[in-house]
């Protein structure tokens, strides 16, 4: 039986290691934390129907049932061997892999780096993912009672080449506006504004998700990107940005402010790719695909494939999608590798 | 300009903290569609009126937006309500009865 | 402010200062606003911490203020620069260190351009050889002022007479601290803390016991911008800027102001004075304004000078209700007696305080 080694434990590591499993191969599933799912386990609600994570989740590991998986491990080193791999776990498991399969994920861009906004710093100012915790668990105390005022900040670490992203992360306007009307539910009487340069409402009912955040829930749309944020004397956040609309500068005061923070190439992955050369590409630090249409699950080293965001931000769906095509995209190679 | 020759600059900056938005409270209670706009500006681009005096109903809706309502009444005062902007619309805003509607509220 | 998180992002901007050996170079305008300011630098390095900081009566301005207002063109800057560069070289010295923060900025955005365009810097060599016949020299490490005073600054506090606290209250002076722009917003890593919140004037206030102030507008320039201001009609807008920060500073009831560049603390303290007299308004506790220090002169303080030997007495806004505050002694009678008793002269009385 062949051996398939994927790397990272969250939608796209799970998919396809049920679909590798279904199809006979011995798949051995490695995540580095406790626990599996990955970024989807930390989010609430999902846009643009409002589906709850958990539910989702909770199919997903239902059907990689039967799938070896170790949690808490991490790929101590790898090397090719011949046509395989040797992976060697930091829990001493060691397989021969014929084919390895990265579905490691991305990092949140970590919002502090960003300065001017205060993360870390102001009392009140928080990320896209410690607002879907609070979804969740109702507990941070930098969330007031009854704020009368919530900003939004798209962009936060995307489309900025001083934070050494140059690219869109996809996913966070459709997240920021989902969040915008969420909050706007527990909190009717406050006023929300989001702060975006490009509403990137792409995917099917995403569009109208936006539509509804303006009629249903009022949301405030800014066209400018926040430059600075201040705290005042009563710990209010000083919002600055451009009404680029009527090109005029513009100043809010609010009591919460939430940070879109974007996605990047998760960097124990890139650790872990290193060693056997598989590297970020010079422009958006996402592995390099084998091309940039036809081929997207393959690295350009034999045996190496790609599944989700680690080759570029990508909302769930598009994830599970990759995952299923390297799932077939390891099956067809191993197929042609036996016929040689 | 006193003894100086010079005095404090007034601000161009929108305060949205000063704003007081109770009229267009009661404008979207009246016209809910207001909010649908998406700033795309074909309404201005089409506007008979607007290439010879300025006129525009999205510069007029984000003024209103922004508390700036003289400066929206003025940007509608020359409309001669024909409809043009209604055509293109790409958000199907009914945007004669909303200049209707904005000059009950505010004038 | 969460302070821990601004002690992370302090520790990710750590500048190397040397901690001797220095040629220093003065600021064209300071001797005029803050007469005492260098004099005092020196005085502390050499005298009170036996440092070795030399100067020789040979330099000259940056040009950093024409340069600014575009009336003289980048290579003679660059070439006044690397005049001043030589003479560090011929006196012996690497280390280089200058009293002005446009100074400060250009002689950084020098080097830097030098290295990235290395035939501009072959071509400087050149004018500097032809001009002066001086051999061309780079500093092994160039700082602000401000810089070695915050090396110092724990130096300073051992040796000091009094601290940034209210006598009658015990409470830590209330501080707010004004960065000229100059210092780090063009190479943050240039600077002490970086170029969002330099810790630079923080970590002085710190070390000798006050509290920093953070308020909405502690970015916003001080108003000043050279060429802004040298033209008259352009003054209200200068003035509107000040006024901006005064407007934003005043809930946090600031006992004093500390700055590092030559413009801001004259802006700052002038500007109080034109503000009351245009608004009626004034900033400070009982009807004065907020007094405006150098950090030279707080350091000065700090370790028991005679403010008047400091220059306190060329200030706009009257600092005796904050010497007062500390405890430190004053004599009235010897505020307008220059060097030798001689009478310097009286401003007229304005509304901010000025006594």
């Amino acid at each position: 039986m062949k051996n398939i080694v994927v790397i990272g434990g969250g939608p796209s590591g799970m998919e396809a290691s049920a679909q590798l499993h279904k199809m006979g191969y011995n798949v051995i599933l490695v995540e580095k934390s406790p626990a599996l799912g990955g970024h989807l386990a930390k989010w609430d609600r999902l846009f643009p129907q409002g589906v709850h994570a958990g539910n989702i989740l909770e199919g997903m590991i239902s059907n990689i049932n039967g799938v070896k998986y170790f949690l808490n491990a991490n790929v101590q080193s790898i090397n090719a061997l011949g046509k395989s791999y040797n992976v060697i776990l930091d829990n001493g498991i060691t397989v021969l892999a014929d084919a390895v399969l990265f579905a490691t994920g991305f990092d949140l861009f970590k919002a502090e780096k960003k300065e001017e906004y205060g993360y870390g710093i102001y009392e009140h100012v928080i990320t896209n993912a410690d607002l879907e915790n609070w979804f969740r668990t109702k507990n941070d105390q930098r969330i007031v009672e009854n704020p009368k005022r919530i900003g939004f900040v798209h962009c936060v670490g995307s489309r900025d080449e001083k934070a050494g992203n140059r690219y869109c992360s996809k996913v966070c306007c459709a997240t920021a506006v989902k969040q915008a009307c969420e909050i706007k539910q527990e909190f009717p009487g406050a006023e929300v504004f989001c702060f975006y340069m490009d509403l990137r409402m792409f995917g099917r009912g995403y569009e109208d998700l936006y539509l509804s955040a303006q009629k249903e829930y009022g949301v405030r749309f800014i066209r400018g990107r926040v430059s600075e944020v201040a705290e005042n004397i009563n710990k209010e956040l000083v919002v600055k940005a451009e009404d680029t609309l009527s090109g005029k500068p513009l100043k809010v005061t609010i009591d919460l402010l939430v940070l879109m923070s974007g996605m990047q190439n998760c960097s124990a992955g890139v650790k872990v790719a290193g060693q056997i050369g598989v590297a970020g590409m010079e422009n958006d630090g996402f592995f390099e695909t084998k091309d940039s249409i036809y081929s997207l699950q393959q690295a350009l080293k034999p045996g190496v494939f790609f599944a989700g965001a680690c080759t570029g931000p990508k909302t769930l769906p598009d994830s599970l999608h990759e995952a299923r095509a390297a799932a077939l995209a390891i099956h067809t190679y191993l197929q042609a590798r036996d016929h040689q | 300009m006193g003894k100086f020759g010079f005095a404090l600059s007034p601000s161009s900056r929108i305060n949205l903290d000063t704003l007081d938005n109770v009229k267009f409270a009661h404008l979207i209670e009246i016209e809910p569609d207001v909010l649908k706009c998406m700033a795309c500006g074909s309404c201005t681009a089409s506007c008979t009126a607007g290439k010879f005096v300025k006129t525009s109903m999205r510069s007029a809706i984000l003024a209103l937006q922004n508390g700036r309502n003289e400066e929206a009444i003025s940007l509608l005062k020359s409309c001669l309500l024909c409809g043009k902007c209604t055509m293109v619309c790409p958000r199907a805003i009914n945007t004669r009865h909303l200049i209707i509607s904005i000059l009950k509220v505010y004038q | 402010m969460i302070y821990q998180g601004k002690q992370k992002i302090w520790s990710d901007y750590q500048k190397e200062i040397p901690d001797d050996h220095y040629f220093y170079v003065r600021s064209c305008i300071r001797q005029n606003l803050f007469p005492a300011s260098e004099k005092t630098f020196l005085d502390i390095t050499r005298n009170k911490l036996g440092k070795d900081f030399f100067e020789t009566e040979h330099h000259t301005t940056c040009g950093g203020i024409a340069y600014h207002c575009d009336t003289i063109p980048q290579e003679t800057s660059m070439t006044i620069i690397a005049r001043q560069f030589a003479l560090m070289h011929k006196y012996g010295y690497e280390n280089y260190v200058c009293s002005c923060i446009t100074s400060f900025g250009l002689y950084t955005e020098t080097l830097e351009t030098w290295h990235e365009f290395p035939e501009l810097e072959a071509k400087i060599k050149d004018n500097l050889w032809k001009t002066c016949k001086l051999e061309f020299a780079k500093p092994k490490y160039l700082a602000h002022a401000s810089d070695i005073i915050y090396k110092y600054r724990n130096l300073i506090a051992a040796q000091a007479k009094y601290k940034l606290i209210n006598k009658k209250t015990g409470q830590p002076l209330r501080v707010v601290e004004h960065i000229g722009c100059h210092y780090g917003k063009m190479f943050p890593s240039k600077s002490v803390g970086g170029a969002e919140y330099p810790y630079v004037l923080a970590g002085m206030i710190e070390a000798w016991g006050g509290e920093v102030i953070d308020y909405p507008e502690r970015r916003h320039c001080c108003g000043y911008g050279f060429r802004q201001y040298h033209i008259r009609s352009n003054r209200g807008y200068s003035l509107s800027n000040t006024h901006k920060k005064f407007e934003s500073m005043e809930p946090y009831k600031p006992d004093m102001i500390i700055t590092n560049c030559p413009g801001c603390p004259y802006f700052l303290d002038r500007w109080q004075y034109v503000i009351s007299e245009m608004e009626g308004k004034t900033y400070g506790e009982n009807g004065h304004g907020i007094p405006v220090f150098t950090y030279e002169e707080v350091a000065g303080l700090v370790m028991g000078y005679n403010p008047w030997d400091l220059g306190l007495q060329m200030h706009q806004v009257g600092v005796e209700p904050l010497l007062e505050k500390i405890g430190i002694p004053y004599d009235p009678k010897e505020k307008y007696k220059g060097p030798g008793g001689k009478d310097i002269g009286r401003p007229e009385l304005p509304t901010c305080g000025c006594l």
